[in-house]
């Protein structure tokens, strides 16, 4: 464990904490900065270009608005856990990036062993807030917004984990250092199907792209959030996007080999890397955000109990079954699992049906 | 009925993103599936029936552009006609042939607003196919500006004919989007006719069986997708459309997904019009001789066209003044409103809103 800078705890933690803060912040203006652009390319429109050269201010003066709006609280609503909610939902964002590896060796926590078990736990605790403003809106709207962010978190973590301990079979550990390092070839081509999986539910776990039920603003106008203005709903703003900045990181740690590519003797180089794969899984989250329309609640169920998690413990036997019989990560493995996710998708989506739709209502 | 979970009562509207207007759903949710369905109208009444019997016969026409906002031609047109049949007034044929050529503009345009408001309805959640349908829409307005210089509220028709012939620019530039619609028409198909989501959220949702869109006078592309080939160009054929050939669309199932192929099929149907209209269209006045003060004999009279949304209909008593008597609007979308509930209870709550969202509703029609 190496302790940059000075071989101390404290000045260790100083700076990184703040290397973090920042990294997530700007990270997050920089997100929505490009997600703004991109949708108007994808659109046929500008997009924001007045604030700045392209538009680059845009989410400053973003930032100024809320920060500048009233902070409204309905009369009836549990104001402590209307409060403490936003809170409660943006700490996980910066708590999972204590063991996000920016460079070798490099990190608030530097390998911990236990590293995707820590980004497991943490993150599924967001769900709590998103269910605690749901509810202490005292908002019809809110509270089906909070009981779907309930099923549809729980439903998808399951999924998601499941391709993860491929990940971990696959390499042999749960630091997330030693994942990275195991990655001469990078897992995305060694488990396509892992991957396919891990994002779907990552999608659907951070609340983007067909998936975002849990603020559905044509059906329950914005959710969980329908009662937040001012700081509180830029707190949730930035939580939203902090989330997607954290999955885009952990899917590119865990699939695309992290800091790894040419050059990587830097470190300078290494981030950059890092930080090209989280924009390019952050891209395709915005591809298909906008251009699917949104699942129906019963459906995003359907889809992921009966298509994503059968397929998700498939896939886990057929790596856990190569592991033991190869040992090591071969080309053999990559071919075979190509094969395998092509022939299983096709299979599955034949078998899988949605079920759900009407119910009968007795008068 | 057997509850599992305590019903929720939920206000959708009347400030709701979904509601097209301001439009009130008062649903009692058990769970996410709706067990009761109440429209509630009413919260954008203007009174322009009543506004309409203290105007003279040409002042009416600017109110009916803010019946059918997103289809104001089609209203222009079913007004005028109801009060030219009231009075015996004859159209020039130019101006006929130029009223087609509105109307089934119009149809385009407010058939692409139909169905990006659905796919906007269905969570497209940051309006793709909407802005995609907004570029074409706007080429519509360009053409629509270069006859009357408006982009909204028209009042270009009037008894008689229309206001002014179309200008020297506006044929040609007609004849180019009549050529590259289809081609567009084309693209909106490629990214939603097979979606897997958009089959998944709309095939077999919404239903509204025959006998019921018949029962309930359900009209234009609602009934149509009900499979009852019903359209009043056919059925009753006003201005010229007897001398254009074009099919009549119709669905199977009556589900929200037959609406929307109804409305993308129709529009074809209007491309191949628009075709047949720019060739045969003849020279000559567009306006006859109508006086300032319209005195039409004592008398009733009901006129209706196809308007994009369906039916609409104006019914005229004159008592021979400067003024009518009476006025009674036929909106379209009000009465395909009202079988609403049957369509919804039993779906869940998000189903409810595609469903509304499938009727093209205008809450400046359905209200007055």
């Amino acid at each position: 464990m190496t302790l940059w800078p000075a071989g101390n705890y404290w000045a260790h933690f100083g700076v990184f904490a703040a290397i973090i803060i920042a990294f997530v912040l700007l990270t997050v203006m920089a997100f929505i900065w490009f997600e703004r652009r991109a949708f108007g390319t994808f659109q046929l429109r500008w997009g924001p270009n007045r604030a700045g050269p392209f538009g680059f201010f845009q989410p400053v003066a973003d930032a100024i608005k809320v920060l500048l709006k009233e902070d409204i609280v309905p009369a009836a609503a549990d104001k402590l856990i209307h409060w403490l909610a936003p809170v409660i939902v943006f700490l996980p964002v910066l708590l999972i990036f204590a063991v996000i590896p920016l460079y070798k060796g490099h990190g608030l926590v530097p390998d911990l062993n236990t590293g995707i078990l820590y980004v497991v736990a943490i993150s599924t605790m967001s769900v709590v807030g998103v269910f605690m403003a749901g509810w202490a809106s005292n908002n019809k709207y809110s509270l089906l917004g909070g009981m779907r962010a309930i099923a549809q978190m729980v439903s998808y973590e399951i999924p998601l984990v499941i391709s993860i301990i491929s990940i971990v079979l696959l390499s042999g550990s749960l630091s997330m250092y030693a994942i990275v390092g195991s990655q001469d070839i990078p897992f995305f081509l060694v488990t396509p199907l892992g991957f396919l999986i891990f994002l779907l539910s990552a999608m659907a776990e951070i609340n983007r792209g067909p998936f975002d039920l849990l603020e559905a603003d044509s059906e329950i106008v914005a959710g969980f959030h329908t009662e937040y203005s001012g700081m509180k709903f830029a707190m949730f703003y930035l939580a939203e996007y902090g989330h997607a900045l954290a999955m885009s990181a952990i899917a590119a740690t865990l699939f695309l080999g992290g800091w790894r590519g040419p050059g990587d003797g830097y470190a300078a180089i290494g981030v950059m890397w890092l930080l090209a794969k989280v924009f390019f899984i952050f891209f395709l989250l915005i591809w298909m955000r906008v251009t699917f329309p949104r699942l129906r609640v019963d459906q995003l169920m359907g889809f992921g109990w009966k298509f994503l998690f059968p397929l998700a413990l498939i896939n886990l036997f057929i790596v856990a079954a190569e592991v033991v019989y190869w040992g090591d990560i071969t080309w053999w493995m990559i071919l075979v699992n190509f094969g395998a996710a092509g022939v299983l998708i096709l299979v599955w989506s034949r078998l899988f049906k949605l079920g759900g739709g009407r119910v009968e209502i007795e008068a | 009925m057997r509850t599992i979970t305590e019903p929720i009562i939920v206000n959708i509207g009347p400030q709701h993103p979904s509601t097209h207007g301001i439009f009130r759903m008062r649903v009692v949710l058990d769970g996410e599936v709706v067990v009761d369905l109440e429209p509630i109208f009413g919260y954008l009444h203007r009174g322009i029936e009543k506004l309409a019997e203290t105007r003279t016969y040409t002042q009416v026409i600017p109110l009916t552009d803010r019946l059918l906002y997103l289809s104001a031609m089609a209203c222009n047109h079913a007004y005028v006609l109801a009060v030219e049949k009231l009075a015996g007034i004859r159209v020039p044929e130019r101006a006929e042939y130029i009223r087609v050529i509105m109307d089934e503009l119009m149809r385009i345009s407010s058939h692409l607003m139909a169905v990006g408001f659905f796919f906007n309805d269905m969570g497209c959640s940051v309006y793709t196919p909407l802005l995609y349908m907004y570029r074409e829409r706007e080429k519509i307005l360009d053409l629509f500006e270069m006859v009357c210089g408006q982009r909204l509220t028209y009042n270009y028709m009037r008894i008689g004919g229309v206001s002014q012939d179309v200008p020297e620019e506006f044929i040609p530039a007609l004849k180019r989007f009549v050529a590259e619609m289809p081609g567009f028409i084309n693209e909106y198909e490629q990214l939603l006719t097979e979606n897997e989501i958009v089959l998944f959220r709309s095939k077999g949702v919404g239903i509204l069986p025959k006998e019921l869109a018949i029962n309930s006078s359900a009209s234009g592309p609602v009934l149509r997708a009900s499979g009852v080939k019903w359209d009043i160009r056919r059925a009753d054929p006003y201005s010229v459309y007897d001398h254009f050939e074009f099919e009549i669309p119709t669905g199977e199932a009556g589900d929200n997904y037959d609406r929307y192929r109804v409305r993308i099929l129709e529009m074809r149907q209007s491309v191949r019009i628009l075709e047949q209209a720019i060739k045969q269209l003849p020279g000559g006045e567009v306006c006859s001789k109508v006086p300032h003060l319209l005195h039409p004999p004592v008398g009733e009279t009901y006129g209706h066209i196809e308007t994009p949304q369906g039916e609409m209909g104006f019914y005229i008593v004159s008592d021979n003044s400067i003024a009518p008597y009476r006025l009674h609007i036929r909106p379209a979308t009000l009465i395909n409103l009202t079988a609403l509930k049957d369509m919804v209870v039993g779906w869940k709550l998000a189903d409810a809103i595609i469903t509304f969202g499938s009727i093209d509703v205008c809450m400046a029609e359905v209200d007055r």
